[in-house]
Parts: structure tokens; C-alpha cells; sequence
């Protein structure tokens, strides 16, 4: 399986991606930065936590027209594991391959610390590993992680069971109802606000993230029956 | 030709930075101060002198970057 780790200018979750997948899965990653123009080569795009252009205007805004952005959309229709982390739950959805926006916690503070997290949809492509239900820990790093989808698109997104992560216990951004990150409607794109990356092994303070690579790995595997010559 | 745009925060939409701006106000004693809402004012320098063909265009730059219409609104006006 071949991951890939975008890089635009002024992400820095890029290495820690990078380095989760080699210490979780240990298969082949490269970084892909902004320009390219060719995903054909990768099962799996990581699109990384980080500030890309500096959040101008809004968090995401200008990088969802990045060149890449185009292979990001194709590789989505042709079902590929997608899945962005902080700024790139941002970029997914200010690119439309995810519903909602992320405005201002409403603390307005930038909140940074572990958080637990309730597992609503395990069967994602990037959850599988984990039990439905099952209440994980995975640190939060952002100022503007408030998820926020009008009525009519919530209803829409709890009929498609398309909500992946609820924060359990303390809301830490305002976001609605609880949503810590969410899916497309066919469960190959996924977003959250929390940091699986910064959660890989205990000494780190939790182990938990580590399981969202080894899901991918696992979809990716049952996909193209690769399970059977392992 | 000048274009102003304004993009606001949406009425459904929380407005925390509004929030904290209208109770600095009150604390300053400003207790007529209702709701405070905070949005962005972009103004642009167009090249054209073509008036409908400008706000089509600056519709298409508001929906497409200067405003996300999932949180925001928009509006502009054209001068010169």
C-alpha cells in the first residue's frame, strides 16, 4: 500500500503523518507537495494539520486551489482512503469533497490537550479497527475547529451515518452537536479536528490514532483481496 | 473600476469574536451596544469598465473564494 503525505506551504503536521505511518503500518510513503499534479501512484492521501498559507482569508481557503487539489478531488470520486487532519479537514471542506465548515471555537481560545472521543461510525475505511462506540483518546491542536452544518444538512449527515467522531465528555470548540469529524457519503473521505498522528504510540500519551492507519491498511487490504497472500 | 465586498457572518451562524467585542463594550460602559457582529471588507481594483460584466464576476469570486456561503454572506458594491 502507498500513502501519500501532502505538503503545502506552512503545514507542519506533514512529518508527524509521515512518521505515524512508518511506525503504525510500515508501508511506503512519500510527501506529495502542493504543485503535483499525479496521485495515480497512491492508495491513501494524508492531507496534514498546519496553518497552509498562513489561513488567509479563512483556514483552507486558499489551498483548496492548489494544484494537487484537482488529483485530491479525482482520487475521492475513484474511492480512494482520504483523510484530512485539522487544516486538512479545513481544506476538504472549503474544497466541498466534505460538508460544513470550521469557524472560531467559541472559546476563542486555541485549545490544545487530549480529548476523548466517542467512535460513531466504524466502518469507515479509516475507523474499522476500532469498536463502534468505543471511547478513544486523541489530542486537539486548533483555534478554529468549530464544526458547524445548518439543520437540514445535519439531519442528512446522521441518515447517511456519515458522522465519524463525537468529542466525549467536554465540547472544546462548540462544534454542533458534539461532531469531532465526519464522513463522505461513500466513507472513503474523512476529516477531523483531533490529531490521530500525535496519538501513535503510549509514550506519546496515547496509542489510540494508531488504529486509524491500521484500519486503512485493513480496507485497503479487503479491497484488493491482498489479505489472502499476506 | 473599485469593488467593495463585505462578507458576514451568517444570522444562524455563532459569532464568538462578536460576542467577546460586545462585552468589551458593555464593560467600557457602551451599554446601548446590542448584538456586535464581526465580518471582512476586501476592497478590489478591477480592470474593466464593464459594469455587469464585473459584478458577474465578482459574484463568481465571492462564491468561489471570498466567501464560504456555508458560514458566510456576501455582498459588494461598485464604484467608479
Amino acid at each position: 500500500m502507498k500513502f501519500a503525505v501532502l505538503v503545502f506551504p506552512g503545514s507542519n503536521c506533514d512529518i508527524d503523518c509521515y512518521k505515524a505511518v512508518e511506525d503504525t503500518v510500515g508501508e511506503q510513503v512519500d510527501y506529495v507537495f502542493h504543485t503535483a499534479t499525479d496521485l495515480s501512484a497512491y492508495d491513501a492521501i494524508l492531507v496534514p494539520g498546519g496553518f497552509s498559507y498562513g489561513d488567509y482569508l479563512r483556514c483552507g481557503a486558499i489551498a483548496q486551489f492548489a494544484p494537487v487539489m484537482a488529483e485530491v478531488k479525482k482520487a475521492a470520486e475513484e474511492g480512494k482512503f482520504i483523510l484530512g487532519i485539522c487544516n486538512g479537514f479545513q481544506i476538504l471542506t472549503e474544497a466541498g469533497l466534505l460538508p460544513g465548515a470550521l469557524i472560531r471555537n467559541n472559546s476563542l481560545k486555541f485549545r490544545c490537550h487530549q480529548v476523548g472521543l466517542t467512535v460513531e461510525n466504524a466502518k469507515t475505511g479509516f475507523t474499522n479497527d476500532f469498536a463502534q462506540g468505543e471511547v478513544i483518546t486523541i489530542p486537539i491542536a486548533h483555534g478554529e475547529g468549530s464544526y458547524y452544518v445548518d439543520d437540514e444538512t445535519l439531519a442528512a449527515l446522521k441518515a447517511n451515518d456519515q458522522i465519524v467522531f463525537r468529542y466525549a465528555g467536554d465540547n472544546p470548540n462548540g462544534s454542533v452537536d458534539n461532531i469531532a469529524g465526519v464522513c463522505n457519503e461513500a466513507g472513503n473521505v474523512v476529516g477531523m479536528m483531533p490529531h490521530p498522528e500525535r496519538a501513535v504510540k503510549e509514550i506519546l500519551g496515547s496509542a489510540d490514532g494508531a488504529r486509524m492507519f491500521t484500519s486503512v491498511l485493513n480496507a485497503w487490504r479487503e479491497r484488493n483481496g491482498a489479505a489472502s497472500i499476506r | 473600476m473599485k469593488a467593495k465586498v463585505y462578507v458576514t457572518i451568517k444570522q444562524n451562524v455563532l459569532d464568538p469574536q462578536g460576542n467577546a467585542v460586545q462585552g468589551a463594550l458593555h464593560t467600557l460602559g457602551f451599554n446601548e451596544v446590542g448584538k456586535v457582529r464581526i465580518g471582512k471588507y476586501l476592497e478590489l481594483d478591477l480592470d474593466t469598465n464593464d459594469r455587469a460584466q464585473a459584478e458577474e464576476q465578482l459574484k463568481v469570486m465571492c462564491e468561489k473564494l471570498l466567501a464560504n456561503t456555508v458560514v458566510e454572506d456576501y455582498r459588494f458594491e461598485l464604484e467608479g
